[in-house]
């Protein structure tokens, strides 16, 4: 690129219409431009409208308001003739909005619910299901011949039960209710083989989610749902469990104990603060934070993995950097043979695709097959050793991030003037003291931006530990504590989609917690950096 | 330049064993740092090579230097995996976010670059606060959102091509634009001056005059988001749950995350496919890399 900027200055301008000559600003875009124009504006027109079909069947007002303001917006910028600058900025915007910025003001709106499994509807939605889930077969229940079904991909969708009585009728039951299906192929046996809208599961698919089966039920009248006994089959019965709005109870019929609603808490708890499984989300307040930061337990995991954190991102940038340094200093002669080969065999890691790399290296540790202990004829639990782990997690990294500073280094190195080097040595400097006091003060001026960003991008490394060890080794606490090389980002992955229960909430206030965390590191080097005068230009 | 060479002083004669000592000295031992150097880069590429063509595919039989070769890896990783689907998943991610990324930043750094609105210090202050917050720490967010957005629009919901696109394009204004707006800024604001004094409008000095001028950073950034891309893995896996719409990086973790041993073979033609793009995108523009790279991306 270097090369190619002095050229800019001179270059035949492509394409300028210097023919045309007009006096005066421009008017109006030139036929074909105005084409594009409205071709792209009828496209958005059109997917505006396939937007707010689904929102008005489901009657979500306000997400109709947002889409025609969306649309309202656009039309507006590009039709105007005093908004240039939003025409280039408003695509980009858009999705920044929509995808990130949106998403950070969510994360910070979650971090103060309790939301988790068994957290995660309104309190009617909970009610429901704990009637319908406490449903017992009575003397006259309704029978029926089950096929699962679910509502989208096999492994991912909703449930769906297709039923059918032994008069043929059929319906299809969800967590919201019962109702008629229609066009439904049903066998001699009752069980629908086809139908419009839901998949079909097959008895391997069926058992892949028989948890879940377990615990689905679909509610009908007050206080009556139906279940499944077995794959086949189903009944309707009455709730053993039945709410009561007055005392905004649930009371078990079988057992007379009496769970009372706690709207603190989100769940119903009985006098002995036992809870129903199904709770309601709430807001909790700062108690998320609260909890990492002075709970005892959840503060040692939450301070331990953010130590680790930070000499995790100090260790692996200063390593970096000084083998990258010593490798940029040693190819740093005018004349030496297989420069050319040394630079490519030395960059070849950053080339690789790092992701892959990353599972090569966690594969190389491997305790009982890897080649390391093959080869070294070792016996090293690498990544079941709180240090060995750590330091393999290291190596790794170093390995795929050098070659990056080794090229930086060296862009560096040869904007330094070499006599300034030579100067400090006739005047009596020895080569490590012209190094240390000429050459790396002059280096540290173009290193130190790349330095900070190096740092911040393994502050949050994800890969590089979840590839290789996924936080562990663990301690005695298993997988909800910290692991020993785990980093905030993982650790708050490992909370939200990785544990047997999803705790969204505390892992939303993670996430909060690690904002807060860099941001405070971004304002100390953004300050000392000079990106910001470019503001001015 | 002279090459300044310590040894060009009177000496009338040197004897085999001085002109080595002077040759270690002052080339010699930089030979064998990078020989150290060279080595500790290329082994695990070396081991990698080897277990590929490895004929038994176990992780306990790969060797650094191959003992055989044969294809049988690669007819495996074929025949028992989506391993096409994968591939064509991760580049359709990486070569269209990238295409899009360009388009879009590039869009906002030429207002950034030459036009002066209220709003623009605020934008470009902006962008660098939001480079510190990475997407990813969202992702609590991101995935309660698109579990609603899913239900009600199924095309763009969880184990789709577009509602992941659509999430990464969310990451299109960046340091990226930043980037470009400084390249932007290195050409003379006399030339688009003069075509629009000859009448082209904003939209024509963009593309006939801007984007010819600044296909440099245009090439940088397309590199560094392909990259990025194809080897981005925690909003995938959240995101892509079924088989057949998995990345290629995301089916190889499930490789050896389940048969960590006897994988390996498929795994090892897996990771060097997976490098090929890369690989490919690094030789083409590597006369641009280190610039581009000194203005401050960064990759892993």
């Amino acid at each position: 690129m270097t090369a190619d900027r002095p050229g800019t200055a001179g270059a035949p301008v492509q394409g300028a219409p210097a023919g045309r000559k007009r006096p005066g600003p421009s008017s109006g875009s030139p036929l074909g431009g105005q084409i594009i124009k409205i071709l792209l504006l009828g496209l958005f027109t059109a997917l505006g409208v396939w937007a707010v079909l689904p929102l008005y069947l489901a009657g979500v007002w306000w997400g109709i308001v947002l889409v025609v303001a969306v649309v309202a917006l656009v039309y507006w910028v590009y039709l105007s003739k005093r908004t240039v600058p939003a025409k280039y900025l408003v695509p980009g915007v858009l999705f920044l909005m929509a995808f990130q910025i949106f998403p950070v003001l969510y994360t910070m709106s979650t971090s103060l619910t309790n939301m988790s499994d068994g957290h995660r509807g309104t309190k009617e939605q909970a009610i429901a299901s704990i009637e319908a889930y406490s449903v017992v077969r009575d003397a006259d229940s309704r029978e029926f011949t089950l096929t699962v079904a679910v509502n989208g991909e096999p492994e991912t969708g909703e449930l769906v039960f297709l039923l059918t009585d032994s008069e043929g009728n059929a319906y299809a039951g969800t967590e919201e209710g019962l109702t008629d299906l229609v066009g439904a192929q049903v066998d001699e046996s009752g069980k629908v083989t086809d139908t419009l809208g839901y998949t079909v599961l097959s008895p391997t698919q069926v058992n892949a989610r028989s948890d879940e089966l377990q615990r689905f039920a679909v509610p009908t009248d007050d206080g009556a749902g139906i279940r499944s006994s077995g794959l086949s089959s189903a009944f309707e019965g009455s709730a053993v469990r039945v709410y009561d709005q007055t005392c905004d109870c649930v009371e078990d019929t079988e057992t007379g104990i009496v769970y009372h609603a706690d709207d603190e808490r989100g769940a119903f708890y009985d006098e002995d603060d036992r809870r129903l499984p199904q709770g309601w989300q709430v807001g909790v307040g700062l108690d998320n934070f609260l909890r990492f930061l002075f709970n005892p337990t959840f503060a040692s995991s939450f301070f331990g993995t953010l130590v680790w954190n930070i000499a995790f991102a100090a260790s692996v940038t200063f390593l970096v950097f000084v083998v990258g340094l010593a490798v940029a200093l040693t190819l740093h002669v005018p004349k030496m043979r297989g420069k050319v080969v040394y630079r490519i065999l030395v960059v070849l890691p950053y080339a690789m695709s790092s992701l892959a790399m990353y599972l090569l290296w966690r594969d190389m540790f491997n305790a009982d097959f890897g080649l390391f202990n093959r080869m070294l004829g070792l016996q090293v639990d690498w990544l079941g050793d709180v240090w060995a782990a750590r330091i393999a997690v290291i190596l790794a990294n170093v390995w795929l991030g050098y070659p990056y500073m080794f090229l930086v280094a060296t862009g560096a190195l040869q904007a330094i003037p070499r006599e300034l080097g030579q100067a400090a040595q006739l005047d009596g400097a020895g080569p490590w003291q012209a190094f240390r006091h000429v050459t790396l003060p002059l280096l540290m001026v173009a290193m130190t931006p790349i330095l900070i960003s190096t740092f911040a991008f393994n502050f949050n490394n994800f890969n590089a530990v979840w590839l290789i060890t996924r936080g562990g080794p663990f301690g005695s606490e298993g997988t909800t504590a910290g692991g020993a090389t785990d980093l905030l980002i993982t650790y708050t992955y490992r909370l939200a989609f990785s544990e047997a229960t999803a705790q969204y909430g505390y892992a939303a206030a993670l996430s909060v917690m690690i904002f807060l965390i860099v941001s405070v590191m971004s304002v100390v080097s953004l300050s000392r950096t000079k990106a910001l005068q470019e503001v001015e230009r | 330049m002279s090459t300044p060479d310590v040894a060009v002083g009177p000496v009338y004669r040197r004897t085999a064993g001085k002109r080595f000592t002077l040759w270690a000295g002052r080339l010699g031992w930089r030979h064998a740092v990078m020989l150290v150097v060279v080595t500790f880069a290329v082994f695990p590429v070396l081991f990698v090579v080897s277990a590929a063509i490895n004929p038994v595919g176990t992780l306990s039989s790969s060797q650094l230097w191959p003992t055989g070769a044969s294809l049988s890896n690669a007819q495996d990783l074929f025949r028992n995996t989506p391993f096409g689907t994968w591939y064509a998943n991760s580049l359709f991610f990486a070569i269209t976010n990238a295409t899009v990324t360009v388009l879009l930043s590039a869009l906002a750094a030429y207002a950034f670059s030459r036009m002066r609105f209220k709003g623009r210090r605020v934008g470009l202050i902006g962008l660098l606060v939001i480079q510190m917050f990475p997407q990813f720490l969202a992702i609590v967010a991101i995935y309660l959102m698109f579990s609603n957005i899913g239900e009600l629009y199924p095309a763009i919901g969880f184990d789709t091509r577009w509602g992941l696109l659509l999430v990464y394009l969310g990451g299109a204004l960046s340091i990226n634009t930043w980037l470009m707006k400084g390249f932007f800024d290195t050409v003379p604001k006399e030339l688009d001056e003069s075509a629009q004094m000859d009448g082209a409008t904003h939209a024509q000095v963009f593309v006939r005059i801007m984007l010819p001028l600044v296909t440099p950073v245009l090439a940088i950034v397309a590199l560094l988001v392909f990259i990025n891309t194809i080897n981005e893995f925690l909003l995938a896996s959240v995101f892509l749950r079924d088989s057949g719409s998995q990345t290629l990086g995301l089916g190889l973790y499930q490789l050896v995350d389940s048969q960590r041993n006897t994988n390996f073979g498929m795994f090892a033609v897996g990771a060097i496919m997976l490098s090929l793009p890369t690989l490919a995108v690094f030789w083409f523009l590597q006369r641009y890399i280190s610039e581009g790279l000194t203005s401050g991306a960064v990759k892993g």
